[in-house]
């Protein structure tokens, strides 16, 4: 492409262009819509609304405690499907990552059947200790485990990948034992695709809705998590929505930007 | 090219009418908006309508009264509106958006939705306060949602629902899939439903008259045929479909 003038775009590349500009326009133009159409003058009065704080609050603290049992149960599972080899792996994997893809009110249908009051594991759970997921904020945290843990897996498990293996294996032939290569070689190597793992994993538990509101239900301050609120408050006092909307936005475009080089750069 | 094109028209060619694969002139579709719990009864209005109407298709876009009013608002094509209650419609009124005032049409009333065979003996509003019943109710934007709030005010009850849903329907399935217990849901949602939930009657004097109103919506193309399926509902034949389903009918004139 040397010696080409960057004003000069011939014919064919002229649709290129067009096409790629509609496309941006198609993905633009809904958040230039909310930035302007969101009530700006009510915002201090909107801010005091109590079902707006209990929305609030409970997105924040079911997305980290999702965040947590994600990480938790993610790495470890992650660094199976890295490290190990055994018939089936493949299609576990595939299994594992299913949740992703899947519409999430599909997802919140199978939770019921799961662990609904009479489902799989739910119903003997009922009649052995009385606990009931659905309809409570551990259903909300478990919705959110179910949709958002295999970002984290599949982000860090391709960490794990890139991550040479000799490293570990000088440090264990130096005298450490696993539980340090782990925490002293592995962690470091694959800190960065922990880190993206970990963000792309909290946005989607934060902006978890279908499989919320079909397992879990609607309830200020125990369920209703803050895309639920949004929901419903279109129909009450649409300008709470608006506002809920730009936070969630907000929270969206910060993750991005934290996320920036590593998750838009390919590979 | 000629992919292109074809493709726009296909996205494009939302005329509103409805060819016949045998060359007869295509049918004029008629939009109507309906509250979640005419479902069942609306299908088979829709079915007499269009014996009536042999050139008129009617489609529905059922959902809670207070969604359907919010998307009529934000400009969605509707023909015409019915809702579960006149607040809502009152909503779209005050938009400018209907073409004419609206028609009451229907009666309803609340009743309990329990499991089948009623296995935790719920028999009044008074139960729905028990700790250890799973209840839910419509959200309170929600015409039922709304009733409900008036309801249990009126007598007192202290009820704390484990959920409150975005419809009167989805309120109803969670006590059919067996997550709640009981549900406040119309005498109507109990009718369409009855083989897989037992409905306990909540007393007369205790309960709500829900009034549905039918309007058609101003703008459309359809007007005509909108009038018609109102003027429809009204007339013996939907009186007589609502009154199967469950619904209460329009005392007659000069009761």
């Amino acid at each position: 492409m040397s010696g080409q003038s960057p004003r000069a775009i011939p014919g064919g590349l002229r649709w290129v262009t067009v096409l790629g500009a509609l496309g941006l326009v198609v993905l633009i133009l809904p958040l230039f819509g909310l930035l302007l159409k969101a009530p700006w003058p009510r915002l201090a009065t909107l801010l005091a609304a109590p079902d707006l704080h209990a929305a609030f609050r409970l997105s924040l603290v079911t997305s980290a405690l999702a965040l947590a049992i994600a990480t938790l149960l993610g790495v470890p599972l992650a660094w199976v499907f890295a490290r190990r080899s055994f018939p089936g792996l493949g299609v576990l994997r595939a299994l594992a990552v299913l949740p992703m893809v899947l519409p999430p009110v599909v997802g919140g249908v199978a939770l019921l059947l799961a662990f609904g009051r009479r489902g799989l594991v739910g119903a003997p759970l009922e009649s052995l200790t009385g606990l009931t997921l659905p309809f409570s904020t551990g259903g909300v945290v478990l919705a959110q485990v179910f949709v958002a843990m295999p970002f984290l897996v599949v982000t860090v498990e391709s960490g794990l990948r890139q991550a040479d293996p000799r490293f570990e294996d000088v440090a264990a032939t130096l005298g450490a034992d696993r539980w340090t290569v782990f925490r002293r070689v592995t962690l470091p190597l694959i800190a960065p695709s922990l880190g993206a793992g970990m963000a792309l994993c909290w946005a989607r538990a934060l902006g978890e809705f279908g499989a919320t509101i079909t397992f879990a239900g609607n309830l200020a301050g125990r369920t209703q998590t803050m895309p639920l609120a949004v929901y419903l408050q279109l129909e009450t006092d649409p300008d709470v929505a608006y506002l809920l909307s730009l936070i969630l936005l907000a929270i969206s475009v910060m993750v991005l930007l934290a996320l920036r080089g590593r998750f838009l750069r390919s590979g | 090219m000629k992919v292109w094109l074809a493709s726009l028209l296909l996205l494009g060619g939302c005329s509103g009418q409805v060819a016949a694969s045998d060359g007869t002139p295509p049918r004029e579709e008629l939009v109507v908006f309906a509250a979640a719990s005419l479902t069942e009864a609306f299908a088979d209005i829709a079915t007499g309508f269009e014996l009536a109407n042999p050139d008129t298709k009617i489609i529905f876009n059922s959902a809670g009264s207070q969604q359907l009013a919010g998307q009529i608002i934000a400009g969605a094509p509707a023909d015409v509106f019915a809702s579960a209650d006149t607040r809502q419609m009152d909503n779209v009124a005050e938009q400018g958006l209907l073409a004419a005032a609206p028609v009451p049409f229907a009666q309803n009333e609340l009743a309990i939705a329990v499991e089948r065979g009623n296995p935790l003996d719920i028999n009044g509003l008074e139960d729905l306060a028990r700790p250890d019943l799973a209840v839910v109710l419509a959200a309170d934007e929600v015409p039922a949602g709304r009733y409900t709030n008036e309801m249990l005010a009126a007598k007192g009850i202290p009820v704390a629902p484990v959920s409150r849903e975005p419809s009167v329907r989805a309120a109803l399935s969670r006590v059919v899939l067996g997550e709640a217990d009981a549900g406040v849901v119309y005498r109507s949602d109990i009718s369409a439903n009855s083989g897989d939930v037992t409905g306990v009657a909540i007393p007369a004097e205790d309960n709500i008259i829900a009034t549905y109103p039918a309007a058609v919506i101003a703008g459309g193309n359809h007007s005509e045929a909108g009038q018609l399926f109102v003027a429809y509902l009204v007339g013996t034949n939907g009186q007589a479909t609502l009154l199967d389903h469950g619904f209460g009918v329009l005392p007659s004139e000069g009761s």
